[in-house]
């Protein structure tokens, strides 16, 4: 069991919690880099997938796990930043400029449709976002001279400085742009929650009318949130595009908004962590679950057969599962082992039972 | 000229007059407190001042502003702090967070820096930090400084939601009801804590609250209302004898 005595303000405020967090943490970014060297090309394919969805769960984490606004349209934004990226890149921008203005741009259209979606909430809000998924196929297929339209557009390797970067050719250098894309991300975000900012998303998240009489500008704050949430979706739309070589209309569905938002619920909702466990689990399933029809086609004595939908259907059972018995998620769950284990043999029973909350009935609205 | 200035205040939900041609003032460093029967419009007149309501009529100033200028999450800027009846924590979030939540409104920084965690940004949140830990010691919340407010008993989030209000360092605190639902043992610390904010802190308190006992024994002056209007207005035992006063809660209670 690890008891913190705290000597200094300066503790709290630390990017990690204390030497074992960070040697822990510094372990798992180091595996990531060693990975290319212990994994085949295959593999790692597969993980630079996983990390790609990582980076767009957070930056929906931010808005719906951090802000409280559940969003439906985040893979609108995703083809934002992919197209954005891509025409930047045919116009002959480099990768060093054009990625980061993608995500640029892309906040930038989040802040604007941010400001009709302020009124709005919960599924009122989710349903509005969907709209968007919709009008973006639209857009794409009108604007058929720079995007491509249906006939859709292809990645050209990304070009850095002296070496060329394209995930089939040089899949090795392709996941380390992605890594560090990710650590970036991951470092900014944990940053934003240590700060004023990010205690402000918390506050509009849990309680508006306390927010504001904190001082807290809620239409400002949503704007922000959409803006950096929006963003980070766009790279990982960037980058999206990258990893499948070819995009058109139909690459960014309101099946992907879903996918994306199930994913973060699945992982916990309001943490870092949850992001990276949802992707995990996004990116692994497909696999998993042709691993088991094999293993379900043996065992019944036919091959396997092909079950159109199984992979949502799955997903959406893992969903309801995790609703109904785990609603905090793969990291609350984890954080449940953990205590287990750091407080073993004095684990108490009803330690993370949810506590009835007292009426609130008078809530202002 | 006073603190705080209501001045023929009306405010009407459809058929309901919730606050009819109110006028007070709150004076600098006094403890004032609004009584009344239930419905009587006390918590509209904070919500008025919070400016979550806009008035039908009349003006609201404050420290020389003009209230009704003021979006409600101006308010904390120019020194209003409250507490709700009905806790309006962050229950998601840790006491520590949420008292840092209320250092918000001297906010130096932009996002910018943040993201960076720049310097400054560093220098503020030890700042923030230190402010904090000083109402915590204040308030006896150390045992309770990494809890999740949502595993929080009744008594302890009260206390949280009055440091969270000190911590945005007012000039007034608006307390809704702090005794309700306090034990006996809680409400005498509720009783030596508004005390101290006023004496030491020198910090101007508008206090809602039904028990009369806690009223005399740290209010200066009283406000009585029913059904949105001013029944009378003095010292705790002037108020407390005033027949009007008596006939109100005993009609009410009838
Ligand atoms: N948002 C609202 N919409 C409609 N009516 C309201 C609203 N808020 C308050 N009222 C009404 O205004 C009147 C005053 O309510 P208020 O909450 O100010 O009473 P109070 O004096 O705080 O009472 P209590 O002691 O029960 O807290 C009541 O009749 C109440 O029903
Ligand atoms: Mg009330």
């Amino acid at each position: 069991m690890r008891v913190h005595f705290k000597t200094s303000y300066e503790q709290d405020i630390r990017f990690f919690e204390d030497r074992w967090t960070l040697f822990l943490y510094a372990s798992l970014v180091i595996l990531a880099f060693a990975l290319p060297y212990l994994i085949d090309d295959f593999y790692l394919g597969e993980m630079t997938n996983v990390l790609i969805w990582a980076v767009a769960g957070l930056g929906l984490m931010l808005l719906t796990g951090h802000t409280g606004q559940a969003s439906l349209g985040h893979a609108a934004f995703l083809a934002m930043g992919c197209y954005a990226y891509h025409i930047l890149v045919k116009y002959g921008v480099t990768f060093i400029i054009a990625f980061p203005l993608a995500g640029i741009i892309t906040g930038g259209l989040g802040m604007i449709i941010a400001i009709p979606a302020l009124r709005l909430r919960g599924i009122y809000l989710a349903i509005a976002t969907m709209a968007m998924s919709i009008l973006v196929d639209d857009i794409i297929v009108l604007t058929a001279p720079w995007s491509g339209g249906v006939s859709g557009m292809f990645s050209d390797p990304l070009n850095l400085y002296w070496i060329q970067i394209d995930r089939w050719g040089t899949p090795v250098a392709f996941y380390y742009v992605v890594l560090i894309v990710i650590v970036l991300v991951t470092i900014g975000y944990a940053n934003i929650l240590r700060s004023p900012t990010g205690r402000s998303f918390v506050a509009v998240r849990d309680s508006e009318v306390s927010a504001q009489a904190m001082g807290v500008d809620i239409a400002r704050t949503k704007m922000l949130s959409f803006a950096l949430s929006c963003g980070v979706t766009g790279l990982a739309g960037a980058l999206m595009g990258m990893f499948s070589g070819v995009f058109n209309n139909e690459t960014f569905s309101v099946v992907i908004s879903v996918q994306l938002l199930m994913m973060i619920v699945i992982g916990g909702l309001g943490s870092i962590h949850g992001a990276f466990f949802g992707a995990i689990v996004i990116g692994f399933l497909p696999q998993f679950l042709s691993i088991s029809k094999g293993w379900v086609g043996d065992m019944i004595g036919g091959s396997a057969v092909a079950i159109p939908g199984l992979e949502f259907g799955v997903f959406g059972m893992i969903l309801i599962a995790f609703i109904l018995f785990e609603p905090a998620g793969i990291y609350g769950r984890w954080i449940k082992i953990r205590t287990w284990l750091e407080l073993f043999p004095f684990y108490r029973k009803g330690m993370f039972k949810r506590q009835k909350s007292f009426l609130k009935t008078e809530r202002l609205q | 000229m006073s603190l705080l200035e209501f001045e023929n205040v009306t405010l009407k939900f459809g058929g309901v007059i919730a606050v009819n041609d109110l006028s007070f003032n709150v004076e600098e460093g006094e403890v004032f407190a609004l009584v009344g029967p239930n419905g009587a419009g006390k918590s509209t007149a904070f919500n008025l001042i919070s400016r979550f309501y806009e008035p039908s009529a009349g003006r609201i100033q404050f420290d020389g502003h003009d209230l009704l200028a003021h979006k409600p999450s101006e308010v904390a800027a120019l020194g209003v702090a409250r507490t709700f009846q009905n806790n309006e924590l962050f229950d998601h979030s840790t006491v520590l967070q949420n008292l840092l939540i209320g250092r918000h409104r001297h906010r130096q920084t932009n996002f910018l820096a943040e993201i960076f965690f720049s310097p400054n940004v560093r220098k503020q949140e030890l700042q923030n930090r230190h402010m904090v830990e000083e109402i915590i010691d204040f308030l006896d919340l150390q045992p309770y400084r990494d809890k999740m407010i949502a595993g929080l008993p009744y008594g302890v989030r009260k206390v949280v939601e009055l440091a969270r209000a000190l911590a945005t360092g007012p000039k007034i605190l608006m307390l809704d009801e702090p005794a309700s639902g306090l034990s006996v043992e809680e409400t005498a610390d509720m009783r030596w804590w508004i005390d101290d904010i006023r004496r030491q802190m020198g910090i101007t308190v508008l206090m809602v609250e039904h028990d009369m006992g806690l009223v005399s024994s740290v209010c200066d002056r009283v406000l009585a209302l029913a059904n949105g209007a001013k029944l009378a207005e003095g010292t705790p035992e002037q108020v407390q004898t005033n027949p009007a006063v008596v006939e109100a809660y005993l009609g009410g209670a009838a």
